[in-house]
């Protein structure tokens, strides 16, 4: 019997078109946010127009440029020490870029390799390694983000190393599961009839099919560590002053919300803005990469 | 069979899986031997021990649940299940190869067709570079993938089914194996695709001298492609013999009841037929012969005492207490 076969229309498009075609299907809104966000963070001090830790305390709480009292030189106004708010929220993305992904990187490594150990091994390795997750899940964050500070100070490191040890269950878990569906494939097992070893069907055959996934939960996790690091700013136990942190801002502005609410207001949009941008994106994602609704 | 010793041989292969129900005997006492070249067919209904004959002799029995408790498997001469670990890994990858039911799966969807197939190629040939690629297009080719060279650039999602059927197959056959193992590998595929692929295996199968066992429950398959078939029936080969002798003397009622299933256009039957009865709890058999409570003419003996091998003539037997009474 012949073998008949039509000549396929291009399905993917390469080089320069491929790179274009993807740019154009990202979320207009959400990727101008954080578009942004970055550029501030990695070019603060190119784009803030003061620095952020030397105030002027001649030009002590002066609100907004467009509210009566303001000037021009400080577009969002400044705090109770003369300090330029807009250029301390630019400093401010730094800090909080810095955090999450460092936090989100090392929460994301260690929950990989547990939920790929334990997905694949499975059996009392499993047990194990998904009651861990479970105490490190059930521990109080914040909580124990205080007893560290209080321990040994407020700590920029501190943030990082207590966020991303108290994370990587949720990576783990979500791994793990992923690692179970997975190996049920018939390429895994057929990858054991060709003698392939465990960590090689591990790391050629599941970790790739499981990262897509895994940038889905970095994308919304970065937003909830962004959150965490604000609210443990706030309470004064994060990023150390004076180096300006959203959340270290917000408290700041706490006593002055009567009479200079802008203070407290900015950073507070500020968060709120780059957090709803980053969940925007992650559900963007989330339905990009799903198989089900993926376009063949 | 001629003298040599065959190229694989199975006796008295237990898997069981022990279950909070009791212990299934998935795979109960299965022998049969295959030689170079050969293929043999191993039919049965679903859940009748056919796929965990085949995982039983890749020692891929799904643990810890299953575990193979008995019987030798020779491949070569060599028992399979003494081989440590790392040892079976060589095996499996060497000699013998696998492809399985659904392309959908068997398939990576993270990588290229090309780098799967070259993979493949690079472990078991030990070539790079150029003449890799020129492997991998050879591989794809021997499978009559059209435009194989354009081809190596595309996802498993780009391809139809029969063409990830045949990709699956490019990999199996790149380990130069002596020993194919296919589990009902055209199921998922149309008619027309299913006939060429199974075409295709036999002429290259002819071509390498590779021995096939084929997992299936679909006649038409058995009468294209086997030279031998095995009835499997609640984990016991209930009959075996050459194409012709079960498909024109059957010796078991069950293979008569399979063989009446198929559909035939010269036979004016107002339904189709079935077997009437489930195929039975394989974690609670009855005493005696698993088929009587299903089998029409089953007689008292049945229903006591398990029947014994018989020879009904040479290289054909069965297990059936008709067949005793008859000689």
């Amino acid at each position: 019997m012949a073998i008949v076969e039509v000549e396929r229309p291009v399905l993917v498009e390469h080089g320069p078109r491929r790179v274009w075609s993807a740019v154009r299907q990202l979320p207009a809104a959400p990727t101008l946010i954080l578009s942004v966000v970055v550029v501030f963070a990695l070019f603060a001090g190119q784009v803030a127009p003061h620095p952020p830790t030397e105030g002027e305390l001649r030009m002590r709480t002066k609100p907004a440029a467009w509210v009566e009292g303001g000037s021009t030189a400080h577009l969002l106004g400044t705090d109770d020490q003369g300090r330029d708010i807009l250029s301390r929220i630019i400093h401010g993305t730094r800090v909080s870029m810095a955090v999450s992904l460092l936090a989100i990187l090392l929460a994301g490594s260690i929950g990989t390799a547990i939920g790929l150990l334990a997905g694949y091994k499975g059996g009392l390795i499993d047990a194990l390694l998904m009651r861990l997750a479970d105490v490190a899940l059930s521990m109080p964050l914040i909580l124990i983000a205080v007893v560290v500070a209080a321990v040994n100070g407020p700590s920029f490191r501190n943030v990082i190393l207590v966020i991303g040890l108290l994370l990587w269950p949720r990576f783990a878990r979500q791994v793990r599961g992923e690692t179970l569906s997975i190996k049920e494939n018939d390429y895994v097992a057929l990858a054991r009839v060709a003698g392939r070893s465990g960590s090689y069907i591990v790391w050629r055959h599941i970790f790739p099919n499981v990262v897509p996934s895994l940038l889905v939960i970095s994308t919304l996790q970065m937003a909830y560590v962004i959150l965490l690091e604000g609210s443990l700013s706030f309470l004064g136990v994060g990023v150390p002053p004076p180096r300006p942190a959203w959340g270290l801002m917000i408290a700041e502005g706490r006593h002055l919300v009567w009479t200079a609410p802008w203070v407290a207001a900015f950073p507070g949009i500020a968060m709120a803005v780059t957090l709803l941008a980053l969940n925007m994106f992650g559900d963007w994602l989330r339905d990009k990469l799903d198989p089900k609704l993926r376009q063949v | 069979m001629n003298g040599h010793t065959p190229l694989l041989e199975v006796r008295d292969l237990k898997t069981y899986f022990f279950t909070r129900r009791g212990t299934v005997k998935a795979v109960d006492g299965v022998s049969f031997s295959l030689s170079a070249g050969e293929t043999l067919a191993v039919v049965g209904e679903s859940g009748s021990g056919k796929s965990m004959t085949a995982l039983s002799l890749v020692r891929l029995v799904p643990e810890p649940a299953g575990r193979i408790v008995g019987g030798e498997i020779r491949l070569e001469g060599q028992d399979i299940l003494k081989l440590r670990p790392h040892e079976m890994r060589r095996v499996r990858g060497g000699r013998i190869a696998m492809v399985l039911q659904d392309p959908m799966t068997s398939l990576n969807p993270a990588f290229s067709i090309g780098d799967q197939v070259g993979e493949a190629v690079r472990e078991h040939q030990g070539v790079g570079g150029g003449e890799l690629r020129r492997r991998v297009v050879e591989a794809l080719s021997r499978l009559k993938i059209p435009s194989a060279e354009s081809r190596t650039g595309d996802y498993p999602h780009q391809m139809s089914g029969g063409m990830r059927q045949r990709v699956s197959g490019a990999i199996a056959l790149s380990c130069q194996p002596r020993l194919l193992i296919a589990d009902e590998p055209t199921t998922s595929l149309d008619v027309t695709i299913q006939a060429q692929y199974l075409d295709l295996l036999r002429e290259i199968q002819e071509r390498l001298g590779i021995s096939v066992i084929f997992i299936t429950h679909d006649f038409g398959i058995v009468a294209a492609t086997a030279h031998k078939v095995a009835v499997m029936y609640a984990g016991k080969i209930v009959e075996m013999g050459t194409t012709e002798e079960i498909f024109d003397s059957p010796a078991h009622p069950y293979t008569e009841a399979l063989l009446r299933c198929v559909p035939r256009s010269d036979r004016l039957e107002s339904r189709l037929l079935d077997i009437p009865g489930q195929p039975p709890d394989l974690a609670n058999l009855p005493a005696g012969c698993s088929f009587a409570p299903r089998c029409p003419r089953a007689m008292s003996r049945c229903r006591e005492v398990y029947p014994p091998e018989v020879e009904v003539s040479p290289g054909h037997v069965t297990k059936c207490w008709l067949a005793v009474t008859e000689e």
